[in-house]
């Protein structure tokens, strides 16, 4: 199958697999840095090439109502959004799991107000993290625009019947330009198959209510149920991810890892800040350094025991977090790891590091400062600190 | 009340899977007054019937039949909007004796 | 226009087994709204609020038709979503159907918190009918006062007090809101007028496009009188001009009822426990605002009429 390649930001490459996915509707309202997939899917919509139609709403709550609305109705239904938008939309992003519609949501990730601040860290996401929706990171933008397509199909897998989110950071993916592999339009209907609601409200002879009120018998009933699909998500996640291999070169777990096998001191990251820190390992390497890296794809299902069996030989490991759970201890990340690594027999020393908010760059030097201070057991474990604030 | 299902027996979602599943519920209880219907005294104006906010005023071939009492709260509103005939109504409330 | 014979015939879409108060206004509205839509398939949502929580508990649904509900203030938003997925697929063939969309709301739901999502979708233009039930409070969550709630009374956030008697402000008008909006059909219409109301609904859905109807809804609890009272006490509601039943169709004012004599406001208010503590001489000049108030947008609902 011949790959089409093309110049894309991150923006333009989401906006376009969600013009081969050809949704039955859209339903989105812009915001920096997420506006230009709103934008670019409405230029589509314009001229009549793809088949959506798109609901202009007058805001992000509205956005994810109508695609709760939508979804319902058997529509295979998508959205963008970006921080302030995430969370106003908060309370309909539990709704949209809890009654498991198939969404698909590109969330390009922007610090939260206040301060108000429009680049990247990944608060807005990680602020809905424990709504029910499956949650997938981006390196870049081929990982964004491939993910995307594979969304569909994990959202809409019978055992799994979640909503998914698919993120890229902000300004750094989403207006970074790259080259990337594009499928025809026909591979990715291929492969996205057909969206087969179970029921839907257009099936108006068999009437049925959905989101109805549960009191204390029901509600705990139908929650643990969003645990059972979760956790089927991560076989379907790695079946879709390891098709997409095998159709189109470039297969897809759960993580990834680089140069992690024979490493003595590791870092744990998500997004754009794993490219940077792959460049440093092989300076790092070539100087003789084992220094790998684990990068997590996807961060709901967290994959608790691949990331224990992936970081059980390491040393020394260092977490970065984009964002912080202010008053916890450490960031979202790092708190997991160091959950999910407690019941291993073997078990690196581990300390986590926040950095990046707001947008703060991270550069090499910084990462290899890392590497080296862990490799010189100036790390001390279990602490967490802030990389890259004037303190 | 049917048994209480465990979280794998249910549908997905929540979804309640069939429409109209509360006339299975039983508000009768509710009742501290009951309708009485005279069919001598109605015109079948059917305002009971459409005031009802519980749909328990029973019609047969498009005439009052009298009342679902599983349904039925005793609220008064058929006998209140009732104009009966010479001003008598057809719907009297009657103390419930429990 | 259906009589009463033909809504018979259609049967029922709104079923009882609900747990609404004993004489509950709102589920006359619901149940009439259904009757008046039946001979065509409908979709129908609800925001959050007294009647949804009533009809939905699980595993008991009173809609006998397709329902969502996902939240309070977006009725209007989820309804446009669901239109929107039927425009798509209605287009792509897969769904064959001649459907209607029904949008229910209190009037937290509509004059307050979804005021925006219902604003939007009304200017988007959806194929949609949202229809707020009005008792004039939150009633759901024990009787708040709304933006809905009239001058006067007393509800639990504007309690009749040592210094404040009930709410001070007068009730915002929606329907004029609406009606400024330009959309097809909007219209005022009450519990107790079952024609009224049927028609009104039936005329909205025959239209097409965005329609807006507001139902005054007596609430046995929140409004305070005996249960018997619901369709009666909204009839009064009109007899005093408090709430005229009129109609905005393609921009052209229409009233509906004009009483022979209008009532003075006492006569309505007075039934109502929400307004007694008004009853007290020394607050005889709040009554007389409020009739001010009554017959001053009586006499602009009139001009407009007249057009
Ligand atoms: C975002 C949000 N805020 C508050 C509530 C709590 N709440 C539920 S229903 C309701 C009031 C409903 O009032 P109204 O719309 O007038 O309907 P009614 O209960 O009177 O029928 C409130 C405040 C909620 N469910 N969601
Ligand atoms: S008493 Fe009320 S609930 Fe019972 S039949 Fe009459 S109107 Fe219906
Ligand atoms: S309201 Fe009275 S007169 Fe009219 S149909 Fe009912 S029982 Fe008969
Ligand atoms: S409180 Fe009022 S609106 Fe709510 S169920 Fe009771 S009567 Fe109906
Ligand atoms: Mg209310």
């Amino acid at each position: 199958m011949q790959k089409i390649i093309l110049a894309k930001t991150g923006n333009e490459a989401m906006a376009l697999a969600m013009k081969q996915v050809n949704p039955d509707v859209v339903a989105a309202y812009p915001i920096t840095p997420a506006t230009e997939i709103v934008q670019i899917f409405s230029q589509y919509v314009a001229d009549g090439e793809v088949k959506t139609e798109f609901v202009a709403v007058e805001s992000e709550h509205s956005a994810m109502s109508a695609c709760i609305g939508s979804c319902a109705a058997g529509a295979r239904t998508m959205t963008g959004t970006s921080s302030q938008g995430l969370a106003l939309m908060y309370e309909m992003i539990y709704i949209a799991a809890g009654l498991r519609l198939p969404i698909v949501m590109a969330d390009v990730n922007r610090a939260l107000s206040a301060p108000i601040n429009i680049h990247c860290d990944h608060s807005d996401s990680m602020g809905c993290r424990d709504a029910g929706w499956v949650h997938i990171f981006s390196e870049n933008a081929q990982e964004a625009y491939d993910s995307m397509i594979q969304a569909v199909r994990i959202a809409e897998h019978k055992d799994v019947r979640l909503p998914v989110m698919v993120t890229t950071d902000g300004f750094i993916i989403s207006h970074g330009m790259e080259r990337i592999d594009t499928l025809p339009d026909a591979e990715v209907q291929n492969f996205i198959g057909k969206y087969d609601p179970l029921m839907h409200l257009l099936d108006v002879k068999k009437p049925f209510t959905i989101g109805a009120i549960n009191l204390t018998d029901y509600y705990f009933e139908h929650r643990r149920a969003m645990v059972d699909a979760q956790n089927n998500s991560l076989k379907v996640i790695k079946e879709v991810g390891a098709e997409f291999g095998k159709k189109f070169d470039t297969g897809y777990g759960l993580i990834e890892k680089y140069q992690l096998d024979d490493a003595e001191v590791a870092i744990v990251a998500l997004g754009s800040t794993c490219g940077t820190a792959k460049v440093v390992i092989d300076q790092l390497r070539a100087k003789g350094v084992k220094a790998g890296l684990l990068k997590i794809r996807v961060f709901r299902p967290f994959p608790t025991e691949e990331i224990a069996k992936a970081l059980e030989n390491i040393k020394t490991v260092a977490v970065l977090d984009r964002s912080d759970s202010v008053g916890g201890f450490g960031g979202p990340v790092f708190t997991e790891i160091r959950s999910a690594l407690y019941g291993s027999a073997k078990r690196p020393q581990i300390a986590g590091f926040v950095y990046g908010l707001g947008g703060r760059e991270i550069d090499m030097e910084q990462i290899e400062g890392l590497f080296m201070d862990l490799k010189a057991g100036k790390v001390k474990a279990d602490s967490v600190s802030y990389l890259g604030v004037r303190e | 009340m049917s048994e209480l299902k465990k979280y794998k027996e249910l549908a997905l979602g929540g979804n309640i899977e069939k429409g109209g599943t509360a006339v299975d519920f039983k508000t009768g209880d509710w009742r501290s007054s009951r309708p009485v219907y005279n069919p001598e005294n109605c015109i079948q104006c059917l305002f009971c019937w459409v005031y009802c906010p519980d749909s328990a005023v029973i019609l047969k071939d498009g005439k009052v039949a009298g009342f679902n009492l599983e349904h039925c709260k005793g609220c008064g509103i058929c006998a209140h909007e009732c104009p009966g005939k010479k001003k008598v109504k057809a719907i009297v409330m009657e103390e419930e004796v429990k | 226009m259906a009589n009463l014979k033909e809504l018979a015939a259609r049967g029922d879409k709104f079923t009882g087994g609900h747990r609404a108060c004993a004489g509950c206004g709102a589920s006359i509205v619901a149940r009439q709204a259904l009757l008046a839509a039946g001979d065509k398939p409908v979709v129908v949502t609800c925001a959050t609020g007294c009647l949804e929580v009533v009809s939905t508990i699980f595993p008991y649904t009173a809609w006998d038709v397709p329902f969502i509900h996902s939240a309070f203030e977006n009725s209007a938003a989820t309804i446009s979503g669901v239109e929107a997925a039927y425009k798509s697929l209605h287009r792509q063939g897969t769904v064959k159907e001649d459907i209607r969309f029904l949008a229910f709301g209190g009037d937290g739901g509509t004059y307050d918190i979804g005021l925006q999502a219902l604003s939007g979708a009304m200017e988007r233009g959806h194929n949609m009918l949202y229809i707020c039930y009005d008792n004039q409070a939150y009633m759901n969550t024990g009787i708040q006062r709304s933006s809905a709630t009239p001058r006067g009374s007393s509800t639990t956030t504007s309690p009749n007090g040592k210094k404040i008697p009930g709410k001070i402000q007068f009730r915002k008008n929606l329907t004029e809101i609406m009606a400024a909006h330009g959309i097809p059909y909007v219209a005022q219409s009450v519990v107790g007028n079952w024609s009224d109301f049927t028609k009104k609904v039936e005329k909205a859905l025959a239209k097409g496009g965005p329609a807006f109807i507001a139902v005054l809804q007596p609430c046995r609890l929140g409004w305070g009188y005996p249960p018997e009272l619901t369709a009666e006490l909204g009839r009064l509601a009109v007899e005093t001009n408090f709430w005229p039943l009129y109609e905005v169709e393609d921009g052209r004012y229409k009233l509906n009822a004009t009483p022979k004599e209008r009532k003075p406001i006492g006569e309505w208010m007075f039934q109502q426990e929400r307004f007694r503590h008004l009853k007290k001489p020394e607050h005889q000049s709040i009554i007389d605002d409020i009739q001010k108030d009554i017959d001053a947008r009586w006499e602009q609902l009139n001009k407009k009429c007249s057009l």
